[in-house]
Order: C-alpha cells, then structure tokens, then sequence
C-alpha cells in the first residue's frame, strides 16, 4: 500500500486545492492521518473509496475526538539590556490559548486489496457553534449508526446524514456525555451507606443531623 | 412505505428551534413510547400497522426493541432501537488506567470475555510498542479459538430457539459449552469475566493437565458436532425456514461494514486472522468458510464449518505450543504510561471485526478509548435483511446475526 504522503498527492492531483493535511502519529504504532477540508471531504472519500489502487471499500471504524480549548504556555528566552550595558538571557511565558474542536476519525480498510487502515480526519470549526462535518454515510453505509452515535455521545452534526437523531441516549436528553468537559446531573438515590464521593453527593441532599430542618421534618 | 411523520406523535411537534441541536427533534424521530401497536394512517397501502417488539421480549436476545411496520404480515419498515443497557463504557475507559480497563472489555460481548481481552491486549500492545511472548500468542490462539466455539454454541442454540424448536438443541449446546466454561473457569478463576489477558502476555500459564484436558475436549468435539448437525442441518423445517431468508448482497455488506461470519456468509472472503496475521496465525494451516447466498442457513453453516476449523487451528496449537515465559518479564501492565500517539487495534472476534482505538496523552489514562462493535455495525443491515419477511423470519434473521446487547449498547 502507499504511504500516506503518496495518498495525499494522489488526491491533491485529482482535487487541486483540496485541504489535505498529513497528521503524523507519533506513537510505535506509526498509523498517520490525513485531515481533509470540509468542502471536498466527501468528494475524496467517494475517491478514496473508488480509485483503483486504492479501493478503501470499508470503513470500519468511525468515531469522535473531543479537543477543548486549552492554554498553552510557551517559555521563551530573551535578551534584556540591563542598566550596565550587558545583556541578560531572561525567561519570557506567553500563554496561548488553542481553540478546541471536535474531530471525526474514520479507519478505512480495503477488502478488495486487503490493505489499510488508513486514517481520516474532520474537525469542526469549534465545539458550540460549528460543529458540523459533512457526513460519510452517503459513501459507507457503515456509518450511518456509528455517525448517530458520535452525534449523539459528542454532539456533532453531520450534514447529508440520512437519520441523524440519538441512537444510545434517549431522545429527550441534551448534553453530550464524551464531551471531556461533561457535568453529569446531581441527581441522588437515598444510599444507606454513602461513602467518598457518594457522601460528598449526600451531604448536598440530607440537612446535616442536628439541623433545624432536620428537627422540623423529624420527631 | 411509511415515511412521513404521524401528526399525532406527541412531544415532536412544537418544540421549539432555538439551538443547532434542533435536529435532535427531526421529524424522524423515534416512534413513540406507549402503546405498543398503533395503526399507522396511509392511504395508499391497506393497513399498515406498526408493531413495537421488545425491549423485553424472548427473541430479542436482551433489552432490544425492534419498530417494525407491517403489511398484513410482511414487514414494510423496520427501526432497531437500543441503549437500554448503554453504561457509557467508553467514559469509562477514559476515567480509568489502562490496566484497569481490562476486566471492563469483558463486559461488552459477555459471551466472548476472552476476545476482547486480546483485542484490548493488542490495541494497547500496538500503542505502547510491546510484545507478547511466543508462549503467550498461542496461549491466546488457545483461549481465543476455544472462545469462538463456544460463543458459535451458543448462536447455533438461540438460532434453533428461535425456530421453534424450544430448548433442545440448545441444551445440547449449552452442555458442550458447559465443559469449555469449566476448563476456563480452572485457568482464570471465572467462568465468563476471564481478565485474562495482559500486555505483553497472558496472566497465568496453562498447567500441563489443563492443557491435556483441553486437547481431551477438543479431540472429542468434532464427534459431537457430528452428532449436532446430524440432528439439525438437514432438517425440512430448519431448510424451509432459512433458506432464502434475510439475503444479504455482497455489495451492500462491503458498504455497510459487516464484518465475521455474517459477511463471510456472503461470499466476501474476507478473515482478519488471515488479513492481518496477527499473533501467530500464519503458522496455521486453516481455511476460511464462504457462502453463497447470503441467507440466514448460510450464517448458520458459517458457524457449524468455522467451529470445524476452530478445531483444527486447536489442534496445531496443542502440539506447537512452545515453551517460555507467559508474558515478558520487561512488560508494562501497572502505571502504564504509553507515549502521546494513537492506534486501533483489530482482530476476528467471533461476531466480526472487534477493535479498539486508544489515543494516548501521556498519563496513566487513555485520552480516548474507543470500541468497535461488531455486533452494533452488522446491525445497520437488519431492516435490509428484513424487508419483505414475515415478522417470524425478522426473528429469525436478528438470531442469525448474533447479537450481545453488551456490546451494542456499551
């Protein structure tokens, strides 16, 4: 099979000015991505499953990154004139703050040839507003409950997609569990023995002994 | 067919758009709770009728709820819809070390511990860059292909359950399986929940009369499949119930992802055990079983010839099995810390390609752990499969698909 980079110039020679970017992995397991551009993301994919050298004809894995925005502080050293005249190597923090975004991963395989993964990528502008990636399902039917699960667990939407509602939540539930930013609702079951972070929860609900409340509500 | 909405669907219509996740309240939202049969207004077919079954009904393996619209008898539409057991798995996995996670991954497919342990195991191998020992892989062929047998036991069983033909042969089954489950419960301690795996190896080594008992049990387990199929395969009701039913085309399982036996029913040759070679497999000499047509006695027979050839990948490993430590000394399993990097890991689990992606950070826990449930995607393909059948055989079919609501549901 080609390497990823031999991907990505086959499809910048059928798509010029297409978004094509080489995400390298920098694990032992060595598997690089390739980002692509909204725009053309399904044009490719339909390429990527349909050029002959290729055949990506299964996609066997679609799921969502969560990647909120996080301050990045970066030291760097700079040269300071003292009052002597001479100049001192003074440390300098500029804090940065990445946006976060919400991204798509999609392993593909061929069966055709029995090569692969090779990995895809779609991220989304940003993880409240943007969040919408054109959908794969159109090309891999595989999709189509893997999408509705990252749609319901990460909250990204994904246009074209034929039946996009909950598929593991209940329809009436409105966050989006994986998000690494997830608060999940204070709700309590009375407990006999509450211990750790289940007393923590308790004492939120029960008046402490001895309390007025508790005096009025109790004998 | 039934596309459109009903008016009457409560809690859809005037719900206010005033965020992007409105799509959440589409039109083609699930069909409502409540009564479980409603008629369905279309003028133009005669009545149809939409007929809830599950999430607690006998057929459907577990908490599995299938919206099937009907027409007379023939199923015009069908919607599967899960989550009842959905335990958000995968939070959990990022909120644990990678250790940790191990005894989890046998709670997916419950019926098939030992699969995902070494799916697991290799998932997190690939992305740590560590091996498993010689003795370890074959230990894993051992364990994994005993697993595949039993789990196929277990699907031919329910299958026969969902003939018709109550219990009988799948206390047949169940007491072949009861034996496998014995000799796992002598090496792991337990008799599904195995938590066997390690990265680098395995966690105890087979004695020597575990392994003479195991190849006991093997050597004697083609005379009854014999005796199994020599009840169940050329059955007239067994052939006039599954042949032909819930068709399945090459193309569209490609397209949709079906991965193991289903897909292989079709004629896609198509084994990760061959594609990839993972572990020690090209060292055996196996064959992979291919369909014809697709159908539901297709599925069954993929079960029956792989079993077959389970056996025999045992019996190479029995007499191979070289000896050496059980897992590397040098392994990391506890703290571990693997480098920032990502990797998805794969192999054939009974039911199909069952794989994990791990994204890792750096810390002792994995950023993003990810599963990927065969069970889950071969079900995008049930309406397909059904359509044009009669609720009877959409049982049939979903038995023929093997199911975990485990797994699905996550």
């Amino acid at each position: 099979m080609q390497s990823i980079e031999q991907i990505r110039d086959l499809i910048v020679a059928r798509f010029p000015g297409a978004e094509v970017t080489v995400i390298q992995n920098p694990g032992p397991a060595a598997q690089h991505s390739l980002l692509l551009g909204h725009a053309q993301a399904r044009d490719i994919a339909l390429f990527l499953r349909d050029e002959p050298s290729l055949k990506l004809d299964f996609c066997s894995n679609a799921t969502g990154v969560d990647w909120p925005e996080k301050e990045i502080v970066e030291t760097t050293k700079v040269k300071v004139a003292q009052p002597d005249g001479t100049e001192k190597l003074v440390e300098q923090k500029t804090k940065r703050l990445q946006p976060g975004y919400l991204e798509a991963v999609y392993h593909l395989y061929s069966m055709a040839l029995k090569h692969g993964p090779v990995v895809i990528r779609l991220r989304t502008g940003n993880r409240t507003d943007a969040v919408s990636l054109p959908s794969l399902t159109p090309v891999w039917r595989s999709c189509e409950f893997q999408e509705r699960e990252i749609f319901d667990l990460f909250g990204i939407v994904f246009e074209g997609h034929p039946d996009l509602r909950r598929i593991l939540m209940w329809d009436e539930f409105k966050d989006h569990p994986m998000r690494k930013d997830y608060v999940e609702p204070d709700d309590y079951e009375w407990e006999p023995t509450p211990h750790d972070a289940v007393l923590t929860k308790a004492k939120g609900h029960y008046p402490a002994p001895g309390s007025t409340a508790n005096a009025e509500g109790g004998m | 067919m039934q596309n459109e909405p009903t008016s009457s669907a409560p809690g859809l219509a005037g719900t206010p758009a005033n965020s992007s996740f409105d799509i959440l309240h589409s039109p083609l939202g699930s069909p409502q709770q409540g009564a479980s049969v409603r008629e369905v207004n279309d003028p133009f077919h005669g009545d149809l009728l939409e007929v809830s079954m599950g999430p607690h009904h006998p057929s459907t393996h577990g908490v599995f709820r299938m919206v099937a619209t009907l027409d007379g008898e023939i199923i015009v539409k069908l919607k599967p819809v899960f989550g009842y057991l959905h335990r958000n798995h995968e939070k959990l996995g990022e909120n644990t070390t990678y250790l940790a996670s191990m005894p989890y991954t046998d709670r997916l497919d419950y019926l098939a511990g030992m699969t995902n342990n070494w799916a697991y195991a290799l998932a997190v191998e690939k992305l740590s860059g560590q091996v498993a020992t010689e003795r370890a892989e074959y230990v894993r062929v051992i364990v994994g292909e005993m697993m595949r047998i039993v789990n196929h036991c277990c699907l031919v069983g329910f299958l026969f359950n969902d003939l018709g033909t109550s219990f009988t042969p799948l206390l047949y089954a169940f007491r072949e399986r009861e034996k496998f489950l014995d000799l796992f419960e002598e090496l792991t301690g337990t008799r599904m929940m195995y938590n066997y795996q390690r990265f680098g190896g395995c966690r105890v080594d087979p004695t020597p009369e575990w392994l003479a008992k195991a190849k006991a049990l093997i050597d004697g387990f083609p005379r009854f499949l014999d005796e199994y199929e020599q009840f169940l395969t050329g059955n007239e009701i067994m052939l006039a119930r599954t042949q032909g039913v819930g068709r399945l085309s090459p193309e569209l399982a490609i397209n949709a992802g079906i991965t193991g036996p289903v897909l292989r029913a079709t004629g896609v040759g198509y084994d990760i055990r061959k594609v990839d070679g993972y572990g020690v497999y090209p060292r055996f000499d196996f064959r992979v079983p291919i369909g014809d047509h697709g159908d539901t006695y297709d599925r069954y027979m993929m079960r029956i010839l792989e079993m077959r050839e389970s056996v025999k990948i045992l019996q190479q490993a029995f007499r191979d099995l070289p000896a050496g430590p059980i897992i590397d000394p040098k392994a990391k399993n506890r703290g571990l810390r693997p480098k920032a990097g990502e990797a998805y890991g794969r192999i054939e689990g009974p039911k199909g390609e069952i794989g994990f992606y791990l994204i890792s950070d750096g810390s002792t826990n994995p950023y993003r752990y990810r599963v990927r449930p065969p069970s889950f995607i071969n079900l995008t393909v049930l309406e397909d499969m059904c359509l044009g059948h009669s609720v009877a055989d959409a049982v049939v079919i979903l038995g023929s698909i093997d199911i975990v609501l485990g797994e699905v549901d996550r």
